[in-house]
């Protein structure tokens, strides 16, 4: 077992940093017991567990700094490791960006950890892969999809006193399903910290229904249109957005939150007033770490509030240089939703597309951030209010941040990839051509 | 937000930082390390043979076992600064079995007898496991054991005896080049990889291999007018060793004349590409938006050989046909009635696809693959028409083949092996033709240079792609820097529209380093080959937005 406790992670740190004599040493520690089991054509194809741990010594004189791994905590190998970590700082070029360890820090209780999910037993993973490709067989539809577990650990401590140690747990199931007649494709995912929650079941049927809806989908011509995204369709798309919010890159002026004639578009109204997305680690529903690898606490924080840009990301360098605090990569995404469920949002809409997911997503233009990529199993037609049939698949090139100058109605949440986010309907966004692709 | 499997380097371009798979880091090791000798091959082969004795014995009626040693070193800078330098080992065995007509897989980097014996158990208790819901038990195409053989990446220059600071140096230079013709940024990055890979199996194999590839990357930034443009160098990531930087004279090809390109083939002057990268970036800020319609694209090898990867390496891999990977990456247009009829256009009569496992140079070349498969060279499409599929020893039986493909493939030890795209690539022209022959043939195109923004859908219809460095060419010549340009077309319909390719003297590889597969996801390294080729009346669209 590659999970160690609190205090045996403790014990191990304190060890090795006794065994320290440069001017600085911070050490991390990290477990992780996997297993997933991947399956195809309604047959398994692969399965597999993982088990690793590694410390990583980072230590440093001056600005010279090196950094060494192991994966034996003997005392033996512990002052190895320490020794070998010395001497890379020694040897290595000074890296005049270099910042000193923190010192003792306050972290929120996290809520990463689930029993359920760190005592899964490889017969579960069977289970979930039976559940899904018995229905399918039914329906003359081929499943394949993956699902993937892991319950990890993470510690560090460093010279200037500080320790932090945390347990988190996950599973994400993916699941495709294509009709035998090769018309019809659809798609689901599910991801839980709890395992008890996952419905993987519930999420096959999902996708069966799908598939069998999408069949002989017919060709309109791509232009602007009104779009139904589910949450899984606008996560990526977000998601890049966010991590785009660096600081240093606006301050630069090589960002899409850069301004002409220099400065940042930070403080600014960037996109419609209801939008609010936010960082929380204790938010129940997407628990996550409340600290990062160098230490930092992991707080609720506005990243987006009343469509205002209110946080960049300083790096602890680059907020030293500019005077202000830095402000750390968040751990989890969450953007507000309304009370519309889909149907609502269906009912209430005249002419329009929902769309499943986007797919093969890539940058095309950093300065607009501009992406294009693909609909994919399941693109419908909505008309006075109903689903009216299938539609073949739509290219886009779109940016997230026109597309949410264009919202029109905000939905109710549901989590994707650890992240809480709502179904969104988007007015004018832009299809660029047609795709043969089921 | 979550990027559990991957390493983010920041500051690599600003179209976003660069993610290196965490599966490829390994531990962290000196320079010097790296120099270390691994295991003996004695060791070796008695090691194997504890692996596959134990899965005989367990009933496996078939077992393959493979002991890596992955050594990686990557160099980072920016402007003037050193960023990081980083030297990995990873160090372990993967065994591979069948029982029950199922596989099993399961990995240690406890190589003793012991730790052998309880993975090997690991993987056969998984194949039974799994065995209750197998209904398409594991058929493997025979393969003659090889004896003991080896096999080398022919290098002239090994990494791992090139001093870090002269790495260090060259990648400084570079970056100061680049700030003294006009860059406002520059980054620059080594990516160097040795794998050394021992293979056994119960067929009576034992093959030692000792792989180098070996990649520089350079962004340049220019900043203008509340505008940034970005340039990227013009490199291909290679398998060969260090002397790919030696920049000579001879392996230098001149782009089309009125482009100012200097285009590289096997050997790389990364100073002069940082000088073309600033001046031209600067001259992006300012050039010509396109307008939208349809144009003739005169495509250049380091270009379209990422379209090469996307519309005909990807769709021709047999597991995608088969629906494999129908919940991760898709399935393939090219379905095997459209293989099976024997007519299918995948291009024009002009269009030769070979996929090569042995091509010297080449990201992809071994002498065997992971499943001691003796690698060799076929044709995928001959005179336009779709011919054969990438398939490995337990899928060739499903096209009626005997003869595995070769092209098996696990990113570590640590991983299963499974098929992976071989360098697919365009045969040359036949007649002398060269870029300049091709620019002055053309009325209304477009000269494209070096990869860009990449897209297509899940069975490989619909694409679009950016580039590095485009050019529009009005009556057969080139005129001047296009800015916002990408293009959009159907796989089918863009390789019917190939009317031209340029003859061998233009031929050169192109590479991806880093591409992704399989759940959990695997990555592999391929290369392509071209020379610059013309496609007609291809749609452009004009990618400029407000916001």
């Amino acid at each position: 077992m590659a999970i160690y406790s609190k205090e045996e992670a403790r014990q191990i740190l304190e060890k090795a940093l006794s065994f320290s004599k440069a001017e600085t040493c911070e050490i991390n520690l990290s477990g992780s017991e996997s297993g997933n089991i991947r399956y195809a054509r309604n047959t398994v194809s692969t399965a597999g567990h993982r088990s690793n741990q590694s410390l990583v010594v980072t230590s440093s004189f001056g600005n010279k700094t090196g950094t060494a791994t192991i994966d034996e905590f003997d005392d033996k190998s512990l002052e190895k490791v320490v020794r070998r970590a010395e001497e890379l700082a020694q040897l290595s070029p000074e890296n005049p960006e270099f910042m000193p360890p923190l010192g003792p820090q306050e972290y929120d209780e996290s809520k990463t950890y689930s029993e359920t999910t760190a005592k899964i037993k490889p017969e579960f993973r069977t289970q979930v892969a039976a559940n899904s490709i018995n229905p399918a067989k039914a329906q003359d539809v081929t499943a394949a999809g993956f699902l993937d577990d892991s319950y990890n650990f993470n510690a560090m401590i460093n010279s200037n006193g500080l320790f932090a140690y945390n347990q988190d747990t996950n599973a994400n199931f993916t699941v495709t399903m294509r009709t035998n007649d090769g018309t019809g494709s659809g798609w689901a995912t599910r991801d839980v910290t709890d395992v008890s929650k996952l419905e993987a079941a519930e999420a096959s049927k999902r996708a069966i229904d799908k598939a069998l809806m999408s069949r002989k989908a017919r060709a309109i011509e791509p232009g602007k249109y009104t779009v139904i995204l589910e949450p899984s369709a606008s996560e990526t798309l977000l998601g890049n957005m966010i991590s785009s919010f660096d600081a240093r890159s606006a301050d630069e002026g090589r960002s899409f939150m850069s301004k002409e004639g220099g400065g940042t578009k930070l403080g600014e109204k960037i996109v419609d007033e209801r939008v609010h997305i936010y960082t929380d680690p204790l938010n129940s529903e997407v628990p996550s770490a409340p600290w990062n690898g160098s230490g930092q606490p992991l707080k609720k924080m506005d990243l987006i509030k009343d469509g205002v840009a209110k946080n960049l990301f300083y790096s602890r360098y680059w907020a030293k240089e500019k005077g202000v605090e830095a402000v750390p990569f968040p751990s989890n995404g969450i953007m507000a939703g309304g009370d519309a469920s889909l149907e609502d949002m269906i009912k209430d809409t005249k002419r329009g597309i929902l769309v499943t997911r986007l797919w093969y997503i890539r940058t095309v233009d950093p300065q607009t951030l501009l992406y294009t990529g693909l609909t994919r199993d399941g693109t419908f037609f909505i008309e006075n209010g109903k689903i009216a049939y299938p539609i073949k698949n739509f290219r886009f090139n779109e940016s997230p941040i026109i597309m949410l100058n264009n919202l029109e109605t905000l939905g109710q949440q549901e989590r994707v990839n650890g992240n809480l986010i709502p179904y969104m309907k988007i007015r004018d966004f832009t299809f660029t051509s047609l795709s043969d692709a089921v | 937000m979550k990027r559990r499997d991957f390493v983010q380097l920041a500051g690599l371009g600003a179209a976003g930082a660069m993610m290196i798979p965490s599966a490829l880091m390994g531990k962290s090791i000196s320079a010097e390390a790296l120099l270390e000798p691994g295991m003996d091959i004695a060791t070796k082969k008695m090691m194997s043979d504890v692996a596959l004795n134990t899965a005989k014995s367990l009933g496996a009626t078939y077992a393959d076992a493979r002991i890596g040693r992955y050594l990686n070193q990557y160099v980072f800078t920016r402007e003037d600064k050193v960023q990081n330098v980083v030297n990995t080992e990873s160090f372990g065995i993967g065994i591979r079995v069948i029982a029950n007509g199922t596989w099993g897989f399961a990995s240690t980097n406890d190589v003793s007898p012991d730790g052998i014996k309880k993975a090997t158990n690991q993987a056969i208790a998984i194949a039974k496991a799994n065995s209750k819901i197998q209904t398409e038990p594991v058929e493997l195409a025979p393969v003659k054991g090889h004896g003991e053989v080896s096999w080398k990446t022919p290098i002239k220059k090994d990494f791992k005896d090139v001093p870090v600071s002269e790495k260090v140096d060259l990648l400084l230079r570079a970056n100061a080049a680049a700030m003294e013709n006009g860059a406002s940024y520059v980054t620059t990055a080594l990516f160097l990889v040795n794998e050394q890979k021992y293979f056994a199996s119960t067929d009576g194999s034992y093959i030692d291999q000792d792989v180098h590839r070996i990649w520089p990357y350079m962004n340049v930034t220019a900043i203008g007018d509340g505008k940034f443009k970005s340039r990227q160098g013009l490199s291909a990531p290679m398998g060969m060793g260090y002397e790919y930087m030696d920049g000579l004279a001879s392996e230098k090809i001149a782009g089309p004349q009125g482009t100012g390109l200097n285009l590289y083939r096997n050997s790389y002057d990364m100073v002069e590409d940082a000088i073309a990268s600033a001046v031209q970036a600067k001259e992006m800020l300012t050039a010509k938006s396109v307008d939208p319609g349809k144009y003739d694209l005169v495509l250049e090898p380091n270009h379209l050989g990422l379209t090469i990867h996307e519309s005909v390496g990807h769709p021709l891999e047999l597991d995608r046909v088969l629906g494999y990977e129908a919940n991760y990456a898709g399935t393939s247009f090219a379905t095997l009635d459209k293989w099976k009829s024997g007519d299918f256009n995948y291009g024009s009569k002009l269009v030769n696809l070979v996929a090569d496992k042995t091509q010297v140079g080449s990201l992809g070349a071994v002498g065997y693959d992971d499943e001691g498969v003796e690698c060799k060279k076929w044709d995928l499409v001959r005179e336009g028409i779709l011919v054969n599929y990438q398939a490995i020893r337990d899928q060739v039986h499903m096209i009626d083949q005997n003869e595995s493909h070769g092209c098996c493939y696990s990113q570590s030890w640590n991983d299963v092996q499974f098929q992976r795209m071989p360098n697919v690539s365009l045969e040359s022209g036949k007649e002398k033709y060269s870029v300049d022959d091709m620019v002055s043939d053309v009325e209304k195109g477009i000269y494209i240079a070096g990869r860009g923004s990449y897209s297509i859908d899940q069975q490989r219809y619909n694409f679009q792609f950016g580039g590095t460095a485009f050019f529009e060419i009005k009556d057969g010549k080139i005129t001047n820097q296009l800015n916002d340009v990408a293009y959009q077309s159907n796989t089918q319909e863009f390789w019917n529209s190939c009317s031209k390719i340029c003859d061998k003297d233009d031929y050169r590889l192109m590479g991806s380093f880093f591409d992704g597969k399989g759940q959990p996801s695997q990555v592999s390294a391929v290369s392509h080959g071209s020379s610059t080729t013309r496609f007609d009346g291809v749609n452009v669209i004009n990618t400029g937005r407000t916001i």
